[in-house]
């Protein structure tokens, strides 16, 4: 028998489905409100696009490649377990690690070589907010990366199979920051 | 399991929506290359507003989730613009009616020396 939690529908959405949606809806105050703060400033200093120059693009570039496929592999996961085919929705899931697992390690590559550069959090405003917007949503794809594997670890025993679309909705989020990031940071200059 | 996502689409959609993703990130990294600061601001931004739509639409579903989600999350867009309108005009002039902004920190444009 199922917790009642996890069944009833106050909202009209299942339960994990809509804690996910409130948990979406915070992170897009915690990233909005960074982001803005950013835009804000980049406003008021145009001299960042100096600084901004020294991001790499076409790295940058890459890593929003990996995540707008990780996506596509998250969401074909979700179309699996709707299927009711729990081993292949897993495999998508390691497939979506995957691409957590590159991001992070172009991402670990990227600061390695701006640190060696001697461009560190404290170096300017513009390094303390590149580093923290970015930090941050690393942060949040090594987050979604573990209970991807979590998830995965029971889908491919066909079980609690709705949970692949909740993890699916949270990435799809991720994903959409780094779409803003990726302009903000890297593009203009 | 999710009664919606039967109606979200086949594979081959979520494939022709990731390669138009695609499509739109190329065009957002070599728009700047021609130096046209209007079109780099679209090709940067304009873009970034496309994708994210697209994403939220057919990857995430909103396009069938009931509407109390749309409502929720535009909630919190409205948040942050709020939060910028209120914010912003301090952060972004220098001077103002009786005020000049204090320098609090001086930028540095060259890396530290190593």
């Amino acid at each position: 028998m199922r917790p009642i939690a996890n069944t009833r529908m106050a909202a009209g959405i299942p339960t994990g489905r809509l804690a996910v949606w409130w948990v979406v809806a915070s992170e897009i105050v915690i990233f909005g409100g960074l982001l803005a703060s950013y835009i804000m400033h980049r406003i008021a200093h145009p001299e960042w696009g100096d600084q901004a120059a020294n991001t790499n693009v076409w790295l940058g570039g890459f890593n929003t490649f990996v995540l707008l496929t990780s996506s596509l592999t998250a969401v074909l996961s979700h179309k699996a377990a709707t299927a009711g085919n729990g081993p292949k929705a897993a495999r998508l899931l390691y497939a979506t690690c995957l691409g957590a697992v590159i991001f992070v390690c172009v991402k670990a590559f990227e600061w390695t070589t701006e640190i060696s550069h001697g461009y560190t959090i404290t170096s300017s405003t513009f390094w303390s907010f590149y580093y923290t917007a970015a930090g941050l949503h690393a942060l949040h794809v090594i987050a979604g990366a573990i209970i991807m594997l979590l998830v995965a670890e029971t889908a491919k025993k066909n079980l609690e199979l709705h949970r692949v679309e909740l993890i699916g909705i949270y990435w799809h989020f991720v994903d959409i920051v780094w779409i803003f990031l990726f302009p903000l940071l890297y593009i203009a200059k | 399991m999710s009664e919606h996502a039967e109606h979200a689409g086949d594979e081959t959609n979520y494939v022709k929506i990731w390669a138009t993703l695609l499509c739109l990130l190329i065009v957002s990294i070599l728009g700047p290359f021609l130096g046209i600061k209007i079109v780099t601001l679209i090709a940067a931004f304009g873009i970034a507003i496309v994708k994210a739509y697209l994403v939220a639409k057919y990857f995430m579903h909103l396009n069938v989730e009931p509407r109390y989600a749309v409502y929720l999350l535009t909630t919190m867009l409205v948040l942050v613009l709020l939060f910028f309108a209120g914010t912003a005009p301090d952060v972004m002039k220098h001077e103002g009616t009786n005020w000049v902004k204090p320098v609090v920190h001086v930028e540095t444009h060259a890396p530290a020396q190593h």
